[in-house]
């Protein structure tokens, strides 16, 4: 033993997974130890300190506690804590006190500390989930460990753009690149920069990271392809970048120095006690009912859950015609084989391992052996995300969309299903039944979504796996009440479930109760269980969790049927749909094909136009090719589309050729081309232009856009269009034009049809915000006067006053004359824009097409923003038109809400008459993070809904991935199919 | 707005219908469901609120609407569900402001919430000074409109004093005490129908100032906190967690200015309105009036509280317009605008250095005037600690108190 009574220092830090110890004497360290909790913080920390008992007996002990679950153990054993960032603070005071900025990322917490230049410390909202915690959520659906991932990433090629908000988005971004085949060293190295990505732009909001930075915590410490990126893309010299040995104990280290400055010391034994007081004592958290009030109730619940089931035949024994199914979903791949009864002969699931190509192949041969001479493959469909890729791979008979399937599959279940809930491992599918057609179909907007394979990642992080995870859930009596929004936010409260001691029973069936609650209340947006319907189908792997299921039924208040198949529905239903499809002789590749079959891909860029799509090709052994990525047809179907039925195109090539040619001589006013401009820009540039100025408009948004200008957006949950505002002042400064017009606007023009005129606040004031954000605007004359646009005269007036002389000189009448040319222009604009709408309209007509109103604001036509759906439409064979283009068709509408945007009320007009024609339906695209949305997406729902249509809604964000809107709008057009088939 | 179908509250309702009012702020709100009683309406003050209220919310409002909404909707039919009216004898009363923002909505939201449980017959009565929605059986007199002046500035003064010695009380509850004390005997006097001078007013004032500084406090040297935001999550306890008790227990002592500072904000807001875009020609000769009017009154609360005590008093309405100009322009209005980013700078110039920015998930005026304005105002003001707080039915406990911990931190060290 050593000499008593000496006074050591223990520094304890407990983060969201894992919780550290360290012993110093001075700043020597004596003793350090790191461990995963698995979410018994208290158990843990008494487990520590006894671990650590011959450094700390007949010590005087001073001790601080920090870290995000270390709260709450502080409190309950009133021992001191230490915030976080502070402990981190001392440490680097201690340390490198020369450095500049600290970055921070954890298990679910992502901090930056600026040390110099005015202190200042971003930790991660609400809304910017987790970094290690998402990277090995990432890693697992590569199916890769987290070394593996790190080792990838340093051997990638190309970058592909990933959303950086948060964890979700950039699943959902993810996912879609696996199924198309991406190379996983990209994906891995994709992955790393979203995380940077997300850093910057969501945690730095503005301030520069420059000079001396540390990296800390977990995954900067292990992860050589994260450092990597980050030293990329901050430009850091090596010397300014550190990434210190004690990385993983820093904060642990900085509460021990908290710890020697405290007063209190501790007798060995009595802190043990104190801990061990602590780890018993329960508090009151706020749980629900549990799933099963017995075990009779359990038992009624599987016994009839076991009837549910189809016939399964013995492949060996059977000889005669089969159909095979195919589902290449976001995680998993399932096929099914049956015969003509529709019972199944032959059946797989699993998870697609990040290559769906290859598990296809081995199961195809594998099924094809089976066969033999004695069964014949006559049809075969296939569905899912990876449907063209294997459809194209494996020359499968059909493909359909994944909704279809599943009403398929379901009505051999319950032939008078009217509703069905698919939970995926990332998607959540809704599908409503009316008069045996599909009636309408949700499907989870991007927030919401991974709910699935949420828990599945979660019981892994707990060290279960999923299905033994499910079962504790059965038992939980008292399950904690987790909240219904999205993941994220799941994982802070289970964070605080876990600080509170709550038992791993409780915690898994809490879960299940809040993917159940997000896909009602969130997702499907019921207001009571009647609404959903009464017969009803659950599917998806998500509910092969039996606490899922029961969760369901108890927040729906009654039964539901689980087919047995409730995994493999997908494929069940495409089989029975190859059934139906009459082929005699099926087209799908044979074993010996099969046995010589090989696959390839690249990356490449798409030049056909501004998306710049990031392709991927897929090369067969065949000879076969199929191109993923793209948005549009056009490269790869040699220009077969007919682009001039799209007004989104039309309005872009107008808004781009709006300005005069430049003239010699004469002072440039450029002007951000985003927001209320794409409405307004041609008023401004008329008027600039009458009074002698080139025009000069900062054109249309790319991914470049935004990165230029992403580090001094000051809140990161605002719309995408307002982030991309930043990028274009960053463009027109760089042009050296000699001043930037953005009015704020706080009301727009008056149409006389609604309540008022109002702009939205962001669309009204973002000018303002980018004047006091953006230190590049000192370099200019920044001009964001506050104007109206209801009259003439007045506009003349605010602006020769708000406007500088030495840049204008215009007297009123001279200002006058202006403001009547910009309004000439923008009168033009209006009915260039009315002329071509009825041109496409009477031209679909003539073709016989659909037309398609893709409704939303005047600037959802920017490529970056709305992402080529109107292209997307335009392949599936619709004209496109927008909301304003039709708006003037009706006057004033009666809404059940005030109607004060002039943009919106154009979606009300515009929804109000597309009812009225048969062959238009409308799309609304929603921006996320509109708030505004929130309420006109009800009112025009409910417009459209009660015209016996079908309303279809896409969210649209910083993801660049169409997937999922291609699903939505090939649903739409199979359930219109369907609807026409009726009549 | 759909005034065809609006279900109308008439006369004849008015003779035996009970108007629920949702909790905003409290005393106010009790004080002027009392007053209503003078002139014979039967208004009650909502008290229902916990874990059930935000699950009613979320079932009948679209989720992805601000939390006011969900809060304001969830303890409306909460209340409705809980058997204790009938519901075929009540109605709904609401503030309306009309701006730009989405809560002008927040009157079709409970209608439509209204409709989908079942009581879309039920009457809802907006509160607005901008003539929107008519209804025959409510209509603002003169008189009324005093009075209901008077519990706003009531309301203030109470939560001014309340709060101030809340912080620094020896004993606990003492503040707390004296401030139930001064609702209900004002709420019994609002609820009179006997003329109310305003020399009545004013010995109360000065009455309150004196009883609230007659409290023993400590000469702790306190954090202060100053708590801005969104309007209802800044004052309702259920909106922001009880956030201000938080701060006490904490150790810290919150600081907010007053509802009247809003009332300023929205009568003022026109009348530069007019000065920028020559709007509101009809109205401005009254609103002028309004304007000085308002002013006269804070000037006078301000001038009792200095005469009768230590307590700090509010800034002058027009030194707060004087101190935000050089931050952002007075034409950003939607919301509480301009004025958020003033209660920051009031904050920081009477020496409270920390402030905390409360605001719905996903509140669009203040992605411009909350963390819009954090960058300039920290530049100018060297040394400032502002976080901002985002509340919502799922936003985690423990991540906000975590940050406001930080806060604190951040705060002693500068002590």
């Amino acid at each position: 033993m050593q000499q008593s009574g000496k006074t050591i220092n223990v520094g304890v830090d407990i983060g969201s997974t894992t919780a550290k110890i360290v012993i110093r004497d001075g700043e020597e360290v004596l003793y350090k130890k790191y461990e995963r909790h698995y979410s018994q913080v208290r158990q843990k920390t008494l487990e520590l300190l006894k671990e650590a008992e011959p450094y700390l007996s007949d010590k005087k002990i001073k001790i601080a506690i920090s870290g995000s679950a270390g709260l709450g153990v502080a409190e309950i054993a009133r021992l001191q804590f230490v915030q976080e960032v502070y402990a981190t603070f001392a440490l680097v005071e201690e340390k490198e006190p020369d450095t500049e900025v600290v970055i921070e990322l954890g298990g679910e917490d992502a901090k930056i500390i600026f040390l110099k230049g005015g202190v200042d410390e971003r930790m991660n909202g609400t809304c910017a989930g987790g970094t290690g915690a998402f990277i090995d959520q990432m890693a697992s659906l590569l199916n890769v460990t987290p070394d593996e991932l790190d080792e990838m990433s340093l051997k990638c090629e190309k970058v592909y753009p990933i959303a950086s908000r948060c964890g979700v988005f950039a699943k959902t971004d993810i996912q879609p690149l696996i199924n198309q085949g991406v190379s996983k060293n990209d994906i891995a190295a994709s992955i790393y920069m979203a995380v940077v990505n997300q850093t910057i732009a969501g945690l730095a909001q503005g301030r520069k990271i420059k000079g001396k930075v540390m990296f800390l915590g977990g995954p900067l410490f292990y992860n050589k392809g994260l450092r990597k990126a980050f030293r990329e893309t901050l430009k850091l010299e090596d010397e300014n970048a550190l990434f210190p040995e004690y990385s993983l104990y820093a904060v642990a280290l900085g509460a021990s120095i908290f710890a020697e400055k405290s007063e209190k010391t501790y007798e060995y034994g009595k802190l043990i006690e104190m801990m061990e007081d602590a780890v018993a004592q329960r508090r009151e958290v706020a749980h629900m009912s549990a799933l099963f009030e017995n075990d009779e109730e359990l038992k009624e619940f599987k016994d009839r859950h076991g009837k549910e089931t189809v016939e399964f035949k013995d492949i060996a024994a059977y000889s005669g015609d089969a159909y095979l199914g195919i589902d290449c979903g976001s995680t998993t791949t399932k096929l099914v084989l049956i015969n003509n009864q529709k019972e199944i002969l032959w059946h797989y699931y699993n998870s697609n391992k990040g290559n769906p190509v290859d598990v296809v192949k081995e199961k195809l041969k594998e099924v094809r052996t089976l066969c033999g001479d004695r069964i014949k493959i006559r049809a075969s469909a296939v569905t899912g995300y990876g449907e063209q890729l294997i459809l194209n791979a494996f020359h499968v008979d059909r493909g359909l969309v994944e909704t279809m399937a599943h009403f398929m599959a379901s009505k051999q279940f319950l032939p008078n299903v009217d509703f069905i809930l698919d939970i995926g491992g990332q998607d959540i599918k809704c599908i409503k039944i009316k008069n045996e057609a599909v009636d309408s179909i949700m499907l989870n907007e991007a927030c919401s979504s991974g709910c699935g394979s949420f828990i599945e990642t979660f019981a892994k992080s707990m060290g279960y796996d999923s299905k033994e995870f499910a079962t504790l859930g059965l038992k939980g009596n008292a399950p904690v009440d987790l909240g219904s929004r999205c993941t994220v936010f799941m994982n802070s409260s289970i964070k605080q479930a876990q600080k509170d001691g709550v038992s791993v029973e409780n915690i898994s069936a809490g879960i299940s109760v809040s993917v159940i609650k997000n896909a009602i209340y969130k997702v499907i947006r019921a207001n009571s269980p009647t609404e959903l319907g009464e017969h009803i189908v659950v599917q998806g792997g998500t509910f092969l969790n039996d606490a899922v299921l029961r969760a369901f039924e108890k927040e729906i208040g009654h039964n539901v049927v689980r087919p047995a198949i409730a995994g493999i529905m997908g494929a069940y239903g495409a089989a029975i749909y190859s059934m139906g499809l009459g082929i005699e002789e099926s087209t799908l590749m044979s074993l010996e094909s099969l046995e010589n079959f090989t696959h390839t891909s690249k990356a490449a860029v798409c030049q056909g136009c501004t998306n710049h799509c990031a392709l991927t090709i897929n090369i067969f052994s065949d000879g076969g090719k199929y191109v993923s990525g793209n948005r549009c047809e056009k490269m790869t179907s040699k220009g077969k589309i007919d682009e001039k039925l799209n007004l989104f195109e039309f309005k872009r090539q107008y808004f781009i050729n709006l300005t005069a040619p430049f003239e010699e001589g004469k002072k440039v006013i450029g002007m951000p081309l985003q927001l209320g401009m794409y409405d307004l820009a041609p008023l401004w540039v008329g008027i600039f232009e009458n009074l002698g100025f080139n025009v000069k408009l900062s054109g249309l948004s790319s991914r470049e856009t935004y990165l230029l200008g992403q580090d001094s957006i000051p809140s990161d949950t605002v719309c995408y269009p307002a982030k991309l505002m930043h990028g274009h002042i960053e463009l027109l400064v760089k042009e050296k034009v000699d001043a930037i017009f953005a009015p704020c606007l706080t009301y727009n023009i008056d149409e006389k049809v609604g309540d008022n005129h109002y702009n939205c606040p962001v669309v009204a004031y973002y000018p303002e915000l980018l004047r006091v954000n953006m230190d590049i605007l000192n370099e200019v004359e920044y001009l964001a006067p506050f104007l109206s646009v209801s009259d003439e005269e007045e506009l003349a007036r605010e602006l020769s006053i708000s406007l500088p002389e030495n840049l204008i000189k215009a007297d009123k009448n001279r200002m006058l004359e202006a403001v009547k040319a910009g309004f000439e222009k923008y009168r033009k604009y209006k009915e260039d824009l009315y002329a071509e709408t009825e041109r496409i309209i009477t031209r679909a007509r003539e073709l016989n097409k659909k037309i398609m109103v893709l409704a939303g604001r005047p600037y959802h036509i920017d490529p970056e923003i709305g992402h080529g759906i109107d292209l997307l439409a335009c392949s599936l064979g619709f004209a496109v038109i927008t909301e304003e283009s039709i708006a003037p068709r009706v006057g004033k509408v009666p809404t059940n809400v005030l109607n004060q945007w002039t943009f919106h009320q154009r979606l009300y007009r515009a929804a109000n008459y597309a009812v009225t024609q048969k062959d238009m339906e409308l799309v609304q695209l929603v921006s996320f993070g509109c708030g505004i949305d929130a309420i006109t997406t009800d009112e025009v729902r409910s417009i459209v809904e009660n015209a016996g249509r079908i309303y279809t809604q896409i969210k649209i964000d910083e993801i660049n991935n169409l997937s999922a809107v291609n699903i939505r709008l090939r649903s739409l057009l199979g359930a219109l199919e369907m609807r026409e088939g009726k009549e | 707005m759909n005034d065809a179908e609006r279900v109308e509250f008439t006369a004849e309702m008015k003779k035996d219908y009970k108007i629920l009012i949702p909790t905003m702020l409290p005393r106010h709100l009790k004080m002027l469901a009392s007053l209503m009683r003078v002139y014979g309406y039967d208004a009650e003050l909502l008290e229902n609120s916990g874990r059930e209220v935000i699950e009613t919310g979320l079932k009948y409002v679209h989720n992805d609407t601000c939390y006011p909404a969900t809060l304001v909707v969830g303890q409306f039919i909460n209340a409705l569900q809980s058997g204790k009216y009938d519901v075929h004898k009540t109605a709904l009363f609401f503030t309306q402001t009309g701006g730009g923002c989405r809560a002008s909505n927040y009157i079709s939201l409970i209608r439509k919430a209204l409709k989908k449980a079942g009581y879309g017959y039920m009457p809802v009565i907006s509160l607005n000074f901008v003539g929107m929605e008519k209804n025959s059986g409510f209509k603002l007199t003169p008189l009324m409109v005093r009075r209901m002046l008077y519990s706003v500035l009531y309301g203030d003064v109470i939560m001014t004093l309340c709060n101030q010695a809340k912080a620094m009380e020896v004993h606990r509850g003492d503040a707390e005490e004296k401030a139930d004390y001064w609702t209900k005997k004002l709420v019994e006097q609002l609820g009179k129908s006997s003329p109310l001078p305003y020399s009545t007013i004013k010995k109360n004032y000065r009455e309150m100032v004196r009883d609230f500084a007659s409290i023993s406090m400590t000469k702790d040297n306190r954090i202060k906190v100053g708590i801005v935001g969104e309007i209802y999550v800044k004052f309702s306890p259920l909106a922001n967690r009880n956030l201000e008790n938080y701060l006490i227990s904490e150790g810290a002592a919150p600081v907010m200015a007053g509802l009247l500072d809003f009332l300023l904000f929205y009568v003022y807001g026109r009348i530069i309105e007019h000065d920028m875009y020559r709007t509101h020609k009809k109205s401005i000769v009254l609103l002028k009036l309004a304007y000085k009017l308002f002013l006269k009154k804070q000037k006078d609360i301000i001038n009792i509280i200095k005469e009768e005590s230590d307590f700090e008093a509010p800034t002058p309405f027009t030194h707060t317009v004087e101190l935000v100009k050089p931050y952002i322009s007075l034409g950003v209005k939607m919301g509480e605008g301009w004025l958020l980013v003033a209660e920051m700078i009031e904050h920081i110039d009477k020496g409270t250095n920390n402030i905390i920015c409360t605001q719905p998930f996903g509140c669009l005026p203040n992605h411009i005037v909350g963390k819009g304005v954090m960058k300039i105002v920290k530049e100018k003001n060297p040394g400032v600690n502002i976080i901002a707080i985002d509340y919502d039915a799922s936003a985690s406990e423990i991540n906000q108190q975590n940050r406001i911990k930080l806060l604190l931190a951040n705060a002693t060290k500068d002590l």
